[in-house]
């Protein structure tokens, strides 16, 4: 048995625990048919974290849902198959590429594998009949994530209404839908990006290994350090070189920026956030800088 | 300061944080109060604020043609309410000092947004009213004071902004705080700070402030930091709302069965006789499981699963509490009731009612009266309750709630009214009595 608690005072990080933990027993409650969306980052596999610990000793009781937007990272694919595996949980993977061949979104060429995956993202939500959708999205994030709830009501579009929210008081939370809505569900919606580091240091999780300091071959683009991989053809005066890097966020490798870091352990990243001068989002997401209102923008068509 | 002391004191902050405490507040205030400047001080001197949304908010104040940066832009998110300049619902922001982590519902003070200050003062352990020197006490700054009181939120800090723009004036400083003084004791506040701050100037924020000697008490951060907060939960009354019945049907588990749930009052302990509402049964606790760990207590907030010696016939919405020390359940609900939406609450009306894990359907009996939350007036004579209104009215609900009086337990004490045709959240209510 663990020790008693003298004085009956609880870390914030357990009080995170716990009200992440409810939150995920309420919707495993009161939905028919809820599932959780793993991006392959650090949050996800928090959620993931919590959800097991929500549950046990039983399996958690809804499926895992990756949109895989064909540029992923291998080593991020390679830690959701483990965690998938030792969970014993169902994974579905709605692939981006097949979405575009069958027609449910239009690749152009121009718009980001990010935003083809919201298409394909709610066709699958649709497809699997699925009433609440687990999202890591935290409210330090981002200006428009501050006001999200933690149930964000999804109409029969899936799209997102930020001015006519519905009122969310103490842990009380209202899962009410209509038949082809659904209910997209926060449980990090409280954590920061710091606490996300020190809980995955506590439990000593696995998360994918680019997310530590390792060689890669990167080239400049845009202010941004991007991988050399085939998606991502060199453009004119770009070269590439081998430097010693991490990642920030996990996302389309075309997109998704990394940072020269020789942080490679949880501590040393934990330093190295607290001396960070940029937001995680700022520093190395490409598809958040094109305006101030661009998350804002993809909440509202149904982004995680 | 230095830059290596500045971030020598971010990496120790974010090194101790794991362990540190959390306070959640509400803030409270209108366009005019500087309550968004106010938070943007707070999250800058904490070194909360990145470079680039620091730079961001900087060039959009640069081409607004202000002359100093616009601390309020850093935390309104929306764009609607970037372009109209104020702030409509409740925002939630996040700061960390070297001693606690801080969560703040930045809501709106507009009569019109009561509804989303009452949302954000559900959750606080403390809440921040803000008023303007020059102004002193505002039909405003009172009503948010009867909110807070009416939510029980167990702290509250009157901050005596723009000190700058009285001189610093020790005078005025005085009569805020004695009229207020004189205020709050109508209201339920058991703890009551005043401060004069100059959240533009940064005086008594978090530095003392050079200006106002004549102040001896805590700066708003020291506050903030230091207000006890533990002894706010009760750990006496046992409640464990039963949320989710943890079953594995596996061969390892195969004869596992717990009861998941957050503790809502109480310290459980294995060995504690206890008795399971609605149907009166008793066993013993067996067992308090963390994931794959057993504890030795389990108290607010926890989130945990309860094993029971005994084989009974427990659900989703049963409440778990000792013996001699139980709510006793009743369908009769007196409660205050905050009202949410367009169309007015009126009696006859029947509307689905969510009261910790259980959900059930209310039927409105009697409208008694609504409190005038500026001067506190109860008008009997109305015969609805309009959006942003509060009043008193009882409830007849379709099964049993076990409830406690709000004032006694937050959790147990307070409920949700959803509309059956919508699903929208219509109604909050805190409980007086169950009868």
């Amino acid at each position: 048995m663990t020790a008693t608690h003298a004085d009956y005072r609880l870390s914030q990080l357990d009080q995170l625990e716990a009200e992440s933990i409810h939150i995920f027993r309420e919707v495993a409650a009161e939905f028919e048919k809820p599932v959780l969306m793993f991006s392959g980052g650090k949050d996800s596999i928090v959620m993931m974290r919590l959800a097991e610990k929500a549950f046990y000793p039983a399996k958690i009781p809804f499926p895992v849902l990756q949109v895989d937007t064909g540029y992923d990272f291998p080593e991020v694919i390679a830690c959701r198959d483990n965690w998938v595996n030792r969970l014993g949980a169902r994974l579905i993977v709605a692939s981006v590429e097949e979405a575009i061949k069958d027609g449910i979104v239009i690749d152009d060429g121009k718009t980001s594998r990010n935003r083809l995956q919201i298409g394909t993202l709610l066709n699958a939500l649709e497809e699997g009949g699925f009433t609440a959708a687990f999202g890591g999205g935290r409210r330090d994030e981002e200006k428009a994530r501050a006001k999200e709830r933690v149930y964000s009501h999804r109409d029969e579009f899936g799209q997102w209404d930020p001015k006519n929210q519905r009122p969310e008081l103490w842990s009380l939370y209202n899962g009410r839908i209509h038949e082809g809505e659904h209910m997209r569900i926060f449980p990090i919606s409280n954590w920061t990006e710091l606490d996300i580091w020190h809980y995955i240091g506590r439990e000593g999780i696995e998360i994918p290994s680019i997310y530590f300091s390792h060689q890669r071959r990167v080239f400049e683009r845009d202010g941004m350090l991007l991988t050399e991989s085939d998606y991502n053809p060199l453009r004119a005066g770009e070269t590439a070189t081998e430097r010693t890097v991490r990642f920030r966020t996990v996302g389309d490798l075309t997109l998704t920026g990394c940072v020269e870091s020789e942080a490679d352990t949880i501590d040393k990243i934990i330093d190295e956030i607290a001396i960070a001068r940029v937001t995680e989002r700022g520093a190395t997401r490409g598809d958040d800088r094109f305006s101030e209102a661009a998350m804002e923008d993809r909440k509202k068509e149904g982004y995680f | 300061m230095s830059d290596l002391t500045t971030d020598l004191t971010k990496a120790e902050v974010a090194q101790e944080s794991r362990n540190m405490d959390l306070l959640r507040f509400a803030t409270a205030g209108s366009v005019d109060d500087g309550k968004s400047t106010l938070i943007g001080r707070l999250l800058l001197d904490s070194k909360s604020i990145f470079e680039d949304q620091l730079e961001a908010v900087e060039a959009t104040s640069q081409s607004k043609g202000y002359d100093y940066t616009d601390l309020a832009l850093l935390t309104d998110g929306l764009r609607s309410e970037r372009e109209q300049g104020i702030t409509i619902d409740v925002a939630y922001r996040y700061f960390a000092t070297p001693t606690r982590k801080f969560i703040i519902a930045d809501t709106p003070g507009h009569v019109q947004y009561t509804r989303n200050m009452v949302t954000g003062a559900s959750t606080a352990d403390l809440g921040l009213v803000l008023v303007d020197a020059r102004q002193g006490l505002t039909e405003q700054s009172r009503r948010h004071a009867v909110i807070l009181s009416l939510l029980r939120v167990p702290h509250l800090v009157l901050a005596v902004n723009k000190m700058d723009l009285v001189d610093y004036d020790q005078a005025v400083f005085e009569k805020i705080h004695a009229e207020f003084t004189q205020f709050a004791t109508k209201l339920n506040i058991p703890d009551l700070q005043v401060i004069p701050i100059s959240a533009l100037k940064g005086d008594n924020v978090v530095e003392r402030s050079a200006q106002m000697s004549w102040y001896s008490g805590p700066t708003l951060m020291h506050h903030l930091e230091n207000v006890h907060v533990a002894s706010d939960r009760d750990l006496v009354d046992v409640r464990f709302p039963v949320q989710y019945v943890v079953r594995p049907k596996s061969d390892e588990h195969h004869d596992y069965r717990g009861y998941g749930g957050m503790v809502a009052g109480g310290v459980l302990k294995p060995g504690d006789e206890v008795v399971v509402l609605p149907s009166g049964m008793t066993s013993k606790i067996a067992g308090i499981d963390l994931f794959d760990k057993e504890v030795t207590e389990a108290f607010p907030p926890m989130s945990v699963t309860v094993r029971l010696e005994d084989d009974l016939d427990v659900s989703r919405g049963d409440l778990i509490a000792r013996v001699n020390n139980a709510p006793k359940p009743s369908q009769d609900i007196d409660a205050m009731i905050c009202w949410m939406t367009n169309e007015p609450l009126r009696p006859r009306q029947k509307l689905a009612i969510k009261h910790t894990t259980r959900s059930a359907r209310a039927l409105v009996k009697d409208i008694q009266y609504r409190l005038d939350v500026n001067t506190l007036h109860r008008d009997q004579e109305t015969r609805e309750l309009g959006l942003n209104e509060i009043g008193r009215v009882q409830l007849r609900t379709t099964v049993p709630l076990l409830c406690d009086p709000y004032s006694k337990n937050r959790a147990t004490g307070s409920f949700i009214l959803i509309d059956e045709a919508t699903g929208v959240t219509v109604g909050a209510g805190m409980i007086n009595t169950g009868s």
